[in-house]
């Protein structure tokens, strides 16, 4: 019963994901219609269209289903492994360093000589969360020290981003900085999903690979590790994976809160609360919510240039109160 | 026939000392129960015997030594209840029962036939059948205690260890429990559970060990390891030990003399 509700959810969530990849080709300002832009994204039509079909529309939808999935999955991952919902991306310090990199690639120039500095940088960024999470996590694999090291590593990173911005030469860098932070899917190209992509392919492997670790470890580390599921194994997937995968997405999109933290939860009821099976469904729910934030954000203002992450936070902190409100209800 | 072997088992914990050369055999068939107060590693033994923490000393079951194994593949050997009994997240009955097959699959876990028709057993034996689907964060302590001795049971290996199982459970669900323990190792299997109740200990267990500080102080038959001299020694009580219906009863009476208070 529970194994074809999960079938359900995950062809239903499915369908959802490609009908707003489809939205997100189709609605732009170039008032082209539907048929149109499609024959354009095939490379048909006239020599302008084509070139916003292939050249903005396509990256950014793809971009907005990719960062999504990313999200969801290293959410539904990250509350997995440290047995607590509310855990999400950017707990254990990956965003906060990622943005630290980027924004230090704005400060110091580089990315107005090279563009793609920003995003490298912001990987570098990612990375060197990695070494220090390693190092503090201890030869066990138990989660808590993990938690504790990324909430020092986020302070840290915040922190120096401040600091950044405190130097920053000039008003137009610093306003540069702040917007990049708000996170955004506008104004990026098929480099940036090239450059992604590889990064975040091998991090959604290694956090699929999690399932059953993180469904033995609904029992405690103990009897995870009793079931031989090997915790320092099931430690490095999750900090590599959502280290690659989730460190990619922040380089090109900025930081996007609340989708890593809600999603897992919308869909935990709907998968038999399994570790393993809220995976996939998180990383589709993940992807169908960032690419109806982006819809919205070129539907509602289309001129003004609404930052994704914005709207996420602005639609999902309140969703979210709505959340822990109705749990509160039944728990009591 | 299979024999578990422990020899000279020793094991730190921060540094200190835990576990001091603690050696121990037990033959397929025995249901043993692991006694001592507080800190007396215990637990301790428990954890070294499955390799969640470190510590010298071979644990070889025949001629298997266990410590060169694998996670997965020690698994397969020995299963084990700890004593934390919360569940993350409400999944079902069902889902956590068959999280016990996980050393018996592969790389990439898919339950077979075979792991299917382990579940089925397991939840018919423990009466789990009519709450296959509810969540396990729904279920009373007591239902809950079944669920995971399902789980365990799942694994099929030759080896239980328990760690206090019959905490906080109440008087019906604890000698169900010893029943159970009884008949398990009835069919061949090798029990090994800590626990504090000393007369439940007498009545089920065919071997007591009793630890203190770290090191066996008496091991064997419960009627000769309880005595009222040996549980002055290790647990500092003075105790009655008495009969009730043809059966052996331990009680505590009081603290034997003042304790050094080592905190």
């Amino acid at each position: 019963m529970t194994a074809s509700r999960f079938r359900a959810t995950v062809v239903l969530l499915c369908c959802v994901t490609l009908l707003l990849f489809h939205f997100s080709l189709v609605i732009g300002p170039a008032g082209m219609g539907t048929g149109e832009s499609l024959r354009a994204l095939l490379g048909g039509g006239k020599e302008l269209q084509v070139l916003v079909m292939q050249e903005i529309r396509l990256p950014r939808a793809l971009l907005g289903l990719v960062v999504g999935a990313t999200l969801g999955l290293s959410g539904g991952a990250l509350q997995g492994f440290l047995r607590n919902p509310l855990a999400e991306p950017g707990l254990i310090g990956i965003s906060a360093s990622a943005s630290l990199g980027a924004v230090i690639a704005i400060y110091t120039g580089l990315s107005a000589l090279f563009a793609l500095a920003l995003p490298l940088l912001a990987l570098v960024g990612a990375m060197l969360a990695v070494i220090v999470l390693r190092a503090m996590a201890g030869p066990d694999g138990r989660p808590l020290a993990v938690i504790l090291t990324g909430v020092a590593i986020s302070s840290f990173a915040a922190a120096m981003t401040s600091l950044v911005l405190n130097l920053s030469p000039n008003p137009f860098a610093a306003t540069e900085i702040v917007f990049w932070m708000l996170g955004s899917l506008t104004d990026r190209s098929m480099t940036h999903v090239w450059l992604i992509l590889p990064f975040t392919l091998i991090g959604w492997f290694m956090l699929f690979r999690l399932g059953r670790a993180l469904d033995a470890l609904s029992l405690g580390p103990d009897a995870a590790a009793s079931m031989g599921i090997d915790m320092r194994h099931a430690q490095r997937l999750v900090i590599l994976g959502t280290a690659l995968s989730v460190g990619a997405a922040t380089a090109v999109t900025g930081a996007i809160g609340f989708i890593g933290l809600v999603v897992p939860h919308v869909l935990r009821p709907f998968v038999g609360a399994q570790p393993s099976r809220l995976l996939p469904a998180s990383a589709l729910g993940g992807a169908s919510l960032l690419l109806a934030a982006d819809i919205l954000v070129r539907v509602v203002a289309p001129e003004r240039d609404l930052k994704l992450g914005v709207v996420t936070a602005i639609v999902g902190a309140p969703f979210f109160l709505w959340l822990v409100w109705s749990y509160r209800r039944t728990a009591l | 026939m299979s024999r578990l072997s422990i020899d000279g088992i020793s094991a730190r914990l921060s540094g200190r000392p835990v576990l001091k050369n603690v050696s121990l055999a037990v033959g397929s068939g025995t249901f043993l129960g692991l006694a001592g107060p507080n800190g007396a590693g215990k637990s301790t033994l428990l954890r070294a015997c499955l390799g969640l923490i470190p510590a010298e000393g071979a644990i070889h079951l025949d001629t298997v030594d266990l410590t060169a194994l694998r996670p997965f593949e020690r698994a397969r050997y020995l299963s084990y209840l700890p004593q934390e009994r919360e569940t993350a997240w409400s999944m079902s009955v069902e889902a956590v029962v068959a999280l016990g097959r996980l050393p018996h699959q592969g790389r990439f876990p898919m339950m077979t036939g075979a792991d299917h028709a382990a579940v089925e057993a397991v939840l018919a034996r423990m009466d789990l059948l009519p709450h296959r689907t509810r969540a396990v964060t729904g279920l009373s302590g007591g239902e809950r205690a079944r669920v995971l001795i399902a789980r365990a049971l799942a694994q099929e290996t030759p080896v239980l260890l328990a760690d206090e199982p019959l905490a906080g459970l109440d008087p019906q669900h604890q000698i169900a429990l010893m029943r159970l323990f009884r008949e398990l190792a009835g069919e061949g299997r090798i029990v090994i559970a800590s626990m504090h109740d000393l007369t439940l200990a007498a009545r089920w267990c065919d071997r007591l060990l009793l630890l203190r500080d770290g090191r066996a102080f008496a091991e064997g038959a419960p009627a000769t390891v309880l005595t009222e001299s040996t549980l002055r020694d290790v647990y500092n009580i003075e105790a009655h030990i008495g009969e009730a219906a043809g059966r052996m009863i331990v009680q505590p009476l009081d603290i034997a003399r003042k304790t050094e208070d080592h905190s």
